[in-house]
């Protein structure tokens, strides 16, 4: 009995730490961001180097954690679930690395007046990926708690759509080329997908919670 | 002889095995919360203990129902209730093996002519109906606690699995254990007075007399039939009525071993006359149908969606055929020992000491003869001049 229990607490504790890279790769990102805007790129360039390793730890990581849940035949009602919620974290953490990426591999210009609301979308989008990640943590330790985190999900995926419309409106209200506003568009596009990739695993969150108990 | 009369048994031990194995973890199996071979093992082990340790003479109100009182009886009895039990374990349906022995003990009665006592076959069968509900009515009871409970404690996912398995694997273990002690006395209690097994010491460490050596036997043939057969209607009791979680589950295994222990519990009901209370009938309920019922319950608790209700039905009708089905194969089946293997499937009473007064009240028909001393001191000195008239008549005229 104490065995089952060693390797419970065995797999708890890997899906915690997983959860933390998720976390922890957001706050890189932001950062990262952060730097690069501010042009301090030595900082920029270790922000990209961290935050590629934790996605490839993380990888690492959420493959033990499926395995063991398949070989172990733990859960069997719930694992189903699981599998796709821990996918679907590694999804958003793979989208919040590569933006970070891309900004290193196309080095985009942006309006200095446009350079603060670049930084609150990139703010609202990881608040989302925080609170998308406080939901499944809820999910797995404390449910009646998930609904809660969920609506803030919704909400900084709402704020962080207001802002990319705002930063769209005015880049193409600009004087710049064509060409830069495509490319300041395009990054506004894909921070803000984050905080939508984080709202749709919250939707498949819900249907989960809803299967545990009804 | 008695080797070859042991044979029914051993079958019937078998379809017990491969039927009612689905009432102790057919919802953990059919939740995949137990693999197959885990329950069948501890199975295995908790119905031998059960059967050895605490395995003892035949149930009383069966017992009351019909006394089957020869060997080859005995052998016809046992294999009705096992063709049929048999039968409906093909037909992937959980019965009751008691349904089917009440059903064959009564085919014996009526080719032998001998008295069903009513009151015992109406206690039987109301049982049969009173054990689902009331189960039913525990499981819906028990899964809203729980429910509630589990919202309110903040344990992680894994560890409520860990729990949830331990408690199927400890409750399950309790219920073959209970398997074993009480339905060891149907396979094989019939044989005792025949046991050709004699007391095995082994040392001074234990011993073994033959009453326990022959329910080892049955214990095996239960065992046999939980590995060989018993997986498909697990997954009819686990899976295919209703999609189970596994919380579900091991209130569903709670509500039954609280039914089951309800109905049989001695000491409970010794309690409940101590505190003035009314005490609970002591009859063998089935636990198949009590597994039924709690399933049923957990069905009501979230509002009556996503059974099978076709696959109900299935269930119930073999309820009701099921008694009836067994009562006609050892009908029949009695008329083929006895008239073409020429074997006695009843023995005459020669009890001279049978009240006849509770024999009229039992049933119309009269087999005894009464003796005479009882009967010359109610009769008046006035009529025991006339030799004439018979035994029969008098007590009918009384």
């Amino acid at each position: 009995m104490a065995l089952l229990f060693k390797n419970t607490k065995d797999l708890e504790s890997k899906i915690d730490t997983y959860l933390d890279l998720i976390v922890k790769g957001g706050f890189l990102f932001k950062q990262g961001v952060k730097y690069y805007l501010e042009e301090e790129t030595d900082e920029f360039e270790k922000r990209i180097t961290s935050i590629d390793k934790t996605e490839t730890d993380a990888d690492i990581l959420r493959r033990e954690i499926e395995t063991k849940l398949y070989s172990e035949t733990l859960i069997p009602e719930s694992r189903g679930d699981v599998l796709g919620i821990l996918e679907a974290c590694d999804k958003v953490l793979n989208l919040t690395a590569e933006t970070l990426i891309q900004f290193s591999v196309e080095i985009p210009f942006f309006l200095p007046e446009l350079k603060k609301k670049y930084l609150d979308l990139s703010e609202a989008s990881i608040s989302a990926l925080e609170e998308m990640v406080a939901a499944v943590r809820a999910y797995f330790r404390d449910i009646t708690k998930v609904r809660d985190h969920i609506t803030k999900v919704q909400l900084y995926e709402s704020e962080s759509d207001r802002i990319a419309v705002k930063i769209k409106q005015k880049v193409f209200r600009s004087d710049i080329s064509l060409s830069q506003k495509m490319h300041m568009r395009y990054f506004a596009l894909h921070i803000e997908n984050i905080a939508d990739e984080a709202e749709d695993l919250c939707d498949r969150l819900s249907i989960a919670v809803i299967k545990r108990y009804i | 002889m008695i080797w070859f009369y042991l044979i029914s048994g051993l079958f019937l031990g078998w379809s017990l095995g491969a039927n009612d194995a689905s009432n102790i973890f057919g919802t953990a199996v059919g939740t995949r919360m137990i693999k197959f071979r885990t329950a069948a093992i501890i199975t295995t082990i908790f119905v031998i203990l059960g059967s050895v340790i605490s395995g003892a003479g035949a149930t009383h109100t069966l017992g009351k129902l019909g006394a089957v009182n020869a060997i080859a009886g005995s052998f016809t009895v046992a294999l009705a209730a096992a063709t049929t039990v048999a039968w409906m374990t093909k037909l992937k349906l959980p019965v009751s093996s008691s349904q089917a022995i009440v059903g064959a003990i009564i085919g014996w009665n009526l080719f032998t002519g001998s008295p069903t006592d009513i009151n015992s076959l109406t206690k039987i069968i109301s049982t049969w109906i009173i054990c689902p509900l009331l189960t039913a009515f525990f499981s819906f009871l028990l899964y809203k606690i729980t429910i509630k409970i589990l919202y309110k404690i903040n344990i992680h996912i894994l560890e409520q699995d860990v729990y949830n398995r331990i408690g199927l694997v400890l409750v399950g273990a309790f219920g073959a254990y209970s398997l074993g002690a009480n339905n060891i006395a149907n396979v094989m209690g019939v044989f005792v007075p025949s046991s050709p097994f004699s007391s095995l010491s082994f040392g001074n460490f234990f011993s073994i007399n033959g009453t326990q050596q022959l329910f080892l036997l049955g214990a095996i043939a239960i065992s046999v039939g939980v590995f060989t057969y018993s997986y498909k209607v697990m997954m009819t009791v686990g899976n295919d009525l209703f999609k189970l979680t596994p919380v579900a589950a091991l209130v569903v295994v709670l509500a039954e071993s609280i039914v089951l222990f309800l109905f049989a519990s001695k000491s409970l009901e010794r309690w409940l006359i101590s505190h003035g209370l009314p005490p609970i009938p002591l009859v063998p309920v089935s636990s198949s149908q009590a597994v039924i019922g709690g399933i049923i319950g957990i069905v009501l608790a979230k509002k009556g969606r996503g059974i099978n209700y076709k696959l109900l039905g299935k269930i119930s009708s073999g309820w009701v055929t099921t008694p009836i089905i067994a009562a006609i194969i050892s009908f029949v089946s009695l008329f083929f020992v006895q008239n073409v293997f020429e074997q006695k499937v009843v023995q005459p009473s020669n009890n001279k000491d049978v009240n006849v007064e509770h024999q009229i009240k039992i049933n119309k028909k009269v087999f005894h003869i009464p003796d005479k001393t009882d009967i010359k001191s109610k009769v008046p000195d006035k009529f025991r001049k006339q030799k004439s008239i018979s035994s029969k008549n008098r007590i009918n005229n009384q």
